[in-house]
């Protein structure tokens, strides 16, 4: 037996053999690993969309990504005033958890706002170009400052910081207006959350 | 081929009716053929939105004060810069402010405001004796310059419509006289004295699509528009189809079916099948803008309802308000009790009378209440399923309601409420008065606006990533002295800066806009009695 295993042939293909059941295993375990990876990015990426990127940052968290990644992790679903009922009802479909009514500690919904520097108050001190999260604000400083429109998530981030108080945040017209109402808005699935 | 002989198989058989559903309401349309078609005076004031096509948007070509002439370009679309709207008289442009526009609720929108100088002089505008030697790309851009829209109702631009067919063959023309609601009779009495001219424009159109065929397609109960396109189309090679008269044939995919017998599959086009549609309103002001030279200023009107003296059709400037028409026609202040946009079953509600008429409006009408009962109480949905019968699109309006109504919104979607042609069908024969078109209106409008928030959010999510490396950038820069040095003011921030801003000046403007934010505050506090305090930060 000892002079089997002294063979130097049978030595070499044990030692090959071990090598490749052991970079199996590591293929299996890094596979795993990556896949593990994926599935909470893709899990990350879809609360994302549900969520209406506002990057208002009244949930706590710096933005609407890491608020998807707290969620991934066991955050609560409820943090979201600018989502409103919808991205709640979106989350607990997704996410198969109870549904919460919205917490009135962050906030409660209104509709979409628009910020609208008063262009003659404006000092030009660069601070809400700093606060907003999505560049909308154009300006130099001393130089007068505008939002554009477009791009204004209406998250009033820009409102605290300005020391003239020249932002108002105004309800623009839509492209698409709404002119027909539910003729009773009774929302089934509201009704079952407002119990909760 | 044999697409041909199909036509001509069925032009043999001359009412049959592919198209399933359908209602029979009553149609009251005598009372407004009456009369003959007659233009309108020219009211004082016209008022012209700039937004005549669904959501596009235009810009003025004229300022406030400016002096323009009968067919003159007034506004063009923002976008192409193609020319959408032009002056139906001559005249001073008093304002371009916000006006009320015709709407269900109380909505503004920008119009011109233009004041008639009684001349009614026009500019000077090319006629044309033989449209047969231009090509059909100019054809189509004659039609494009004269802003027309699809004067049936769907305020699809014309030329749009020509073009799509441009890489897609067009084997047959349809133009749809079929006006299967009540009370509008506007392609009827355009049809029962301009036909010759309806043909003509038929022939053009047919020209610019390149389509091989052409059809005109009637419902069988009008029979002195039938005799008029009889007695003028003789000597052309556009045939004349009839159909039985049937609650929704006018619409766009429900004629294609009850013509052709081929059926437009969902969230496709005519075009898709080599079929194209146009109005028998919009072949005729085809044919005015390339014979005539003129470009789309006016419009076929029905007024009708029980509280008019005298209601008839009228060949209305675009801008006319809409009380003008009304008082024209004798309106009975007792018996009106409101004002609809369209017809009896698809139209909508006005909230005010003191708006225009667009190029899309086919019939005003002003309700008494005999004809027109105030809506009965909503009562719970029995599952009869009268509504299915009627629906021209097959569909199940029943479901529709209840997914509708608990707002489950992808249970809508796979049930087909995108192909709901919102006739009105399914709600004249609900015995429970459910409002089921405003369900349907309700949930679509909802969702077109849970479409936006995703596009607008999406576009969010990027300029948030933007946001966030430019910001890992420039702490990067600051950090690294060496980059420092570049960041310095360059010669033309320096070149600008000192003569405009001393820091002096500057801090005199600051404190006068702290002591500007103090009173305010202290204003706001005293008007609010001190209780909110939140704003007060």
């Amino acid at each position: 037996m000892e002079a089997f295993i002294e063979n130097q042939f049978v030595r070499f293909v044990l030692l090959i053999s071990t090598a490749v059941f052991l970079a199996y295993r590591l293929l299996l375990v890094s596979k795993y690993l990556c896949k593990e990876y994926l599935k909470q990015k893709s899990m990350v990426d879809r609360i994302n969309s549900y969520l209406p990127q506002t990057q208002c940052g009244r949930c706590g968290y710096k933005g609407c990504l890491p608020y998807a990644h707290a969620i991934s992790q066991g955050d609560m679903i409820n943090k979201c005033p600018p989502g409103g009922i919808s991205t709640i009802l979106n989350l607990v479909e997704l996410l198969n958890e109870p549904g919460l009514r919205l917490n009135p500690a962050h906030g409660v919904f209104q509709p979409p706002l628009t910020a609208v520097i008063r262009e003659e108050e404006c000092i030009g001190c660069t601070k809400c170009i700093q606060a907003c999260p999505v560049d909308a604000i154009l300006g130099a400083p001393k130089l007068m400052h505008t939002v554009i429109t477009d791009e204004c998530t209406g998250c009033d981030l820009c409102i605290e910081p300005c020391p003239v108080d020249c932002i108002d945040l105004v309800l623009l017209p839509t492209s698409s207006p709404r002119y027909w109402l539910n003729p009773i808005i009774q929302n089934s699935r509201f009704n079952t959350l407002e119990t909760n | 081929m044999r697409f041909a002989e199909k036509i001509i198989e069925s032009l043999c058989v001359s009412t049959r009716q592919p198209m399933p559903g359908g209602i029979k309401p009553p149609d009251y349309k005598q009372e407004t053929l009456r009369s003959r078609l007659m233009p309108t005076p020219i009211p004082e004031e016209l008022i012209l939105p700039l937004a005549q096509h669904g959501n596009s948007r235009s810009r003025p070509l004229v300022k406030p004060g400016d002096k323009v002439l009968k067919y003159q370009a007034i506004a063009c679309s923002d976008v192409t810069g193609i020319v959408d709207l032009h002056a139906p008289t001559s005249g001073i442009v008093l304002a371009i402010e916000n006006f009320p526009i015709p709407s269900p609720v109380d909505k503004e929108s920008k119009c011109i405001l233009l004041k008639k100088d009684g001349l009614d002089a026009e500019i000077d505008h090319n006629t044309l004796a033989n449209y047969r030697s231009l090509s059909y790309l100019e054809l189509i851009k004659l039609i494009e310059q004269a802003g027309i829209f699809g004067l049936g109702g769907a305020e699809y631009p014309s030329r749009l419509k020509l073009k799509s067919g441009k890489n897609k063959k067009i084997k047959l023309l349809i133009i749809n006289a079929v006006e299967c609601e009540p009370y509008i009779t506007a392609d009827e009495a355009l049809l029962r004295e301009k036909a010759q001219f309806v043909v003509q424009g038929a022939e053009i159109l047919q020209a610019a699509c390149m389509a091989e065929h052409c059809v005109i397609v009637i419902e069988s109960n009008k029979a002195d528009a039938i005799k008029a396109l009889e007695q003028t189309q003789l000597n052309s090679s556009i045939e004349l189809f009839k159909i039985a008269a049937k609650y929704p044939t006018g619409s766009e995919k429900q004629l294609i079916q009850a013509v052709t017998s081929k059926e437009v599959p969902s969230g496709k086009y005519p075009t898709d099948i080599g079929i194209l549609m146009h109005n028998a309103g919009t072949a005729y002001a085809v044919y005015q803008a390339v014979i005539e030279g003129k470009p789309c200023i006016s419009r076929i009107t029905t007024l009708a309802g029980g509280s008019l003296k005298t209601p008839k059709n009228f060949e209305a400037l675009i801008g006319t308000p809409i009380d003008y028409l009304l008082n024209l026609c004798g309106l009975n202040q007792q018996t009106h009790t409101m004002t609809l946009m369209g017809g009896p079953l698809m139209g909508v509600k006005l909230a005010r009378t003191d708006v225009p008429i667009l190029k899309t409006t086919n019939c005003i009408i002003a309700a008494s209440e005999d004809k027109f009962p105030p809506a009965s109480i909503e009562l719970a949905c029995i599952r009869c399923g009268f509504c299915a019968d009627v629906c021209p699109a097959s569909l199940l309006p029943q479901q529709l309601y209840l997914y509708a109504k608990c707002q489950n919104f992808s249970e809508l979607i796979s049930h087909g409420l995108n192909d709901c042609i919102e006739c009105g069908a399914c709600a004249y024969v609900c015995p429970s008065n459910i409002p089921l078109i405003q369900y349907y209106r309700a949930s679509k409008d909802e969702l077109a606006s849970q479409l936006e928030n995703k596009i607008s959010s999406e576009q969010w999510k990027q300029r948030f990533q933007h946001h966030q490396y430019r910001v890992k950038k420039d702490k990067e820069a600051r950090r690294d002295p060496k980059r420092r040095e570049t960041i310095k003011p360059t010669e033309l921030t320096l070149k600008i800066s000192p003569p405009i801003f001393s820091r002096e000046a500057a801090k005199k403007e600051i404190a006068a806009a702290v002591v500007r934010v103090r009173k305010r505050k202290a204003q706001f506090i005293a008007s609010s009695g001190g209780e909110n305090t939140e704003t007060d930060k």
